[in-house]
């Protein structure tokens, strides 16, 4: 290797470190990433994708038990698991190679290798690479990213206790699941492994099932899920693990029986990878698991930037993404950079059904002080809705009384996380009910149900 | 029928008037005096009631547009049996459609279908109106909707806002910035120098350009001159407190109350000093006709006590109390402010000593009023120490000479040292 000399170091080449690293070239600068592992992160190979990949199966096996209703008669459905999960990683493999395509394309050097940060010297930044070698950075940007949370005195073993790591490629199916945790993961792994048969149990410590979401989007997922079949129990600490030859025993905090099952997944939180990047011997602060920076990833020792999971919730690939362009833009100097707004990061769980949402929740704008004007409308008042045959859902809005902000969208049903960018959009060109109301949404589309909303807001829908 | 709605006039000295908000959208119904709109006057935020049934067909002028004249057709109606597209249509070809006069707003009556040309209503081309003419030309300001909306909220000009977004398009944080102080808002991330001169524009209010009108032809028309004397008022503030604890449940006269009753008998007991000056003649008012400065929010109002000089002091401060809390509200009719002949500014609550103000035309005098405090005074040889209140009377010496002041000053001195003298 005859380059040992960057502008930007990239530890991390997932969604925030390959892209930060991409712009870092368009911007002119010789930048080098640093993968351990696979890139593309977790996102790319265990996390967003090879989980979409999963739940399209389910939800095609879904769909054949309604063929039915549209006249199509199916025989008999089998369901080869082996092939289920060997699309989901063909579908990573596939992007992940492409992330490789990007980051030649950009004239970014990639290194496979574990990175740790060594003396500064002269405005540098000695990197120590597992593979012997060492390089010297400029500015060095930490995108390690994070993984599944332990809990204290429960260890996952990989075959009966899980992570979502090996929840995501099952050899066999479970008979009986115990999901742990109801955010975006531990929801997507339930609504798969229902679909595929399973008899789910679903876990949480909080009074509600998805407990960042508005309070009426967890009450109608809580709602859909149990009318499948899928049991949840809320308001619940677990207190210990144990398996066994017959499966796994979870009790439960004031309960004398154990909740049985033959497998168990563990979906409470993440925490950053912090360990070994020689931070102990920086002014770098870790709180709770992850890097502290400011709003534009700098951490307490001069050159170094963290972006991502690592940095802290909300763990989203397209937070990570966003955060990595503005940390180059503002280490290069470019003019009009702004860091990430409160509420700009939309978030999107891919259960059955879809949940979407950005800005304020109802409580959270309640307890910010605004007058509200709140808007809801039903699928079952959308005709494209009614035509898929998935009219389950709604569209909540949530505006400012006073200025007319859009302060919050919550959406649930068919479709809704491709939806949500248009309120996103909204938000960050700061249109009013008014623009909202005075655009127009195409007939027939889930998108109506959108614009109806808004006009709820003000006590002008039409069409409910 | 069509019903046209007119801009009305809401007081004696209204020409053109703001219409600040249509509180009726096209096609609502509304019924004889239901308010229709706010129009924001010389002085204050009025109400509009309609006096026809009927529901609106269109309306031509927009919420905030300033400068309609008086008499111009505002909004139509539809009756009963009309259908409001059938009267928008055909009023629209009637010359009787007066577009908005604002040059400003121009554009916008051009927009609409109304021949410019067919204008009724009378133009007015006063130099408040002129430099609107150049807004036409001014570049296209680029802004959020939201930014927008609060900044017109906040009564901020957008022309004033350097704007952070993409090309210089001005957004919420920018408007936000405005409105608060830059050392508030400086964090150790943010530590660039605060920018000299930093400032921001506030747009006019109709009361500001009313008050910054009047009170400057004041001071370059009517001659002002000034005369200042002390009262002692230990005995009116005995009296206020011996009457207060007699007085019916509800009733709570207040210093100035007393002073205004103080003012009026000294108007009566002195006509010459209760005049205004008219040009040709000079008019002698039979009445204390007293206003009473009030300061609201973004200025100030005068409320009149019509024929001061006939209510008692029970029935004086229930009037100045009602009208006090209408004028914060913003609920005076335009005939409560309107009119008069002199005028009382009290400062004493905020512990001026002493002040001269300037008069409100057309009255001949107003008095500047000080706090009541202690201070060493020399009563027959001997230092005590006594309550006692500044007074300056500012006058126009084009009605009122000095001698004539100064004896209405010792009247209203005598008055307020001997406060059973004004309650006969």
């Amino acid at each position: 290797m005859t380059d040992t000399q960057f502008d930007i170091a990239v530890i991390g080449g997932g969604p925030g470190g390959y892209v930060a690293a991409i712009r870092a070239a368009q911007l002119g600068l010789k930048p080098v990433v640093i993968e351990r592992e696979n890139l593309g992160g977790i996102c790319l190979n265990w996390g967003c994708i090879p989980t979409k990949a999963l739940l399209r199966a389910a939800e095609l096996r879904h769909s054949i038990d309604e063929m039915a209703d549209f006249g199509i008669t199916v025989g008999e459905v089998k369901v080869d698991l082996a092939a289920v999960v060997k699309r989901s990683r063909k579908v990573a493999g596939r992007l992940s190679m492409g992330v490789k395509h990007l980051l030649k394309k950009n004239e970014v050097t990639v290194i496979a290798a574990e990175a740790k940060l060594g003396a500064a010297k002269g405005g540098l930044r000695q990197i120590n690479l597992s593979n012997g070698d060492t390089l010297l950075a400029k500015h060095v940007i930490i995108a390690t990213g994070a993984r599944a949370r332990a809990l204290p005195n429960i260890e996952a073993n990989g075959k009966t206790i899980l992570t979502y790591r090996e929840a995501m490629v099952p050899e066999t199916m479970p008979e009986s699941l115990i999901i742990v945790g109801s955010g975006a993961i531990g929801s997507e792994f339930a609504s798969f492994y229902h679909d595929m048969g399973v008899k789910v149990t679903l876990v949480e410590a909080l009074e509600r099932i998805l407990p960042v979401e508005d309070e009426d989007v967890s009450a109608f997922v809580q709602k859909a899920f149990e009318k499948r079949g899928i049991t949840i129990m809320t308001g619940v600490k677990l207190q210990a693990v144990t398996s066994d030859a017959n499966g796994v025993q979870a009790s439960i905090e004031g309960r004398d029986q154990p909740l049985q099952a033959s497998r168990i997944i563990l979906a409470v939180g993440i925490t950053g990878n912090t360990e070994n990047l020689g931070l102990e011997t920086t002014k770098i602060k870790v709180d709770r698991g992850h890097i502290v920076t400011d709003q534009w990833g700098a951490t307490g020792e001069a050159g170094i930037y963290a972006i991502g999971d690592v940095t802290g919730p909300p763990w989203l690939a397209h937070k990570a993404s966003h955060e990595g362009i503005i940390c180059v833009e503002k280490i290069t100097g470019q003019k009009d950079v702004h860091a990430i707004g409160a509420g700009a990061v939309p978030g999107c769980t891919y259960c059955r059904p879809q949940v979407a949402s950005v800005g304020m929740t109802e409580a959270a704008a309640k307890q910010a002080g605004h007058d509200l004007k709140i808007g809801q409308f039903p699928f079952t008042g959308n005709g494209k809705a009614i035509a898929l045959g998935d009219d389950g859902g709604f569209v909540k809005t949530i505006f400012d009384a006073k200025t007319g902000e859009l302060l919050g969208a919550h959406m649930v049903g068919p479709e809704v996380t491709e939806l949500i960018q248009g309120y996103a959009i909204a938000r960050t060109l700061e249109a009013t009910e008014a623009e909202l109301m005075a655009t127009i949404f195409p007939h027939p589309t889930l998108s109506e149900a959108m614009h109806e909303s808004v006009l709820d807001a003000y006590d002008r829908a039409i069409h409910f | 029928m069509a019903i046209e709605i007119k801009m009305p006039a809401l007081s004696p000295t209204m020409t053109t008037g703001t219409l600040a908000k249509w509180l009726v959208g096209a096609g609502d119904r509304v019924n004889s005096g239901d308010v229709i709109a706010e129009i924001e006057t010389d002085k204050a935020t009025m109400e509009v009631e309609s006096v026809d049934d009927g529901v609106v067909a269109k309306i031509f002028v927009d919420s905030g547009t300033e400068n309609v004249a008086v008499g111009a057709v505002i909004a139509v109606l539809a009756e009963d049996g009309e259908t409001a597209s059938d009267v928008a249509k055909t009023s629209l070809q009637e010359s009787s459609v007066a577009p908005v006069l604002s040059v400003a707003t121009d554009a916008k009556a051009l927009a609409e279908p109304v021949p410019a040309s067919v204008s009724a209503a009378p133009v007015i081309a006063t130099a408040a109106s002129a430099p609107q003419t150049n807004s036409r030309a001014k570049p296209r300001i680029f802004a959020s909707p939201l930014a927008r909306r609060i900044a017109a909220d906040r009564h901020i000009a957008l022309d004033g806002i350097t704007g952070s977004g993409p090309h210089g398009r001005i957004l919420r944080r920018d408007v936000d910035a405005v409105a608060i102080t830059p050392i508030a808002e400086t964090t150790a991330a943010q530590t660039e120098a605060i920018q000299q001169g930093d400032s921001y524009l506030v747009v006019n209010s109709q009361m500001r350009k009313t008050i910054a009108d009047r009170l400057k032809d004041s001071k370059q028309q009517a001659p002002h001159f000034y005369l200042t004397v002390d009262c002692v008022i230990d005995n009116l503030l005995e009296a206020r407190k011996a009457l207060n604890a007699k007085a019916a449940e509800g009733i709570k006269i207040s210093v100035n109350d007393m002073i205004i009753r103080a003012a009026a008998m000294a108007l009566i007991a002195v006509p010459e000093a209760n005049v205004s000056w008219e040009g040709e003649n000079t008019r002698m008012f039979n009445h204390a006709d007293i206003a009473m400065a009030v300061a609201i929010d973004g200025g100030l109002i005068t409320p009149i006590v019509w024929a001061a000089e006939q209510k008692g002091l029970a029935a004086l401060s229930q009037v100045t109390a009602d009208l006090a809390a209408r004028a914060r509200d913003g609920k005076l009719a335009a005939n409560e402010y309107t009119g008069g002949s002199f005028t009382i500014s009290n400062l004493g609550m905020f512990g001026v000593r002493e002040f001269a103000a300037v008069i409100n035309p057309p009255h001949g005098g107003i008095l500047a009023v000080g706090a009541g405090e202690q201070r060493p005074i020399v009563i027959d040889g001997n230092l005590a120490v006594a309550t006692a209140m500044s007074v300056t009377l500012s006058a126009d010496h084009r009605a009122v000479d000095g001698a004539v002041g100064a004896r209405w000053l010792q009247a209203f001195k005598g008055f307020v040292e001997n406060p059973v003298t004004m309650l006969l």
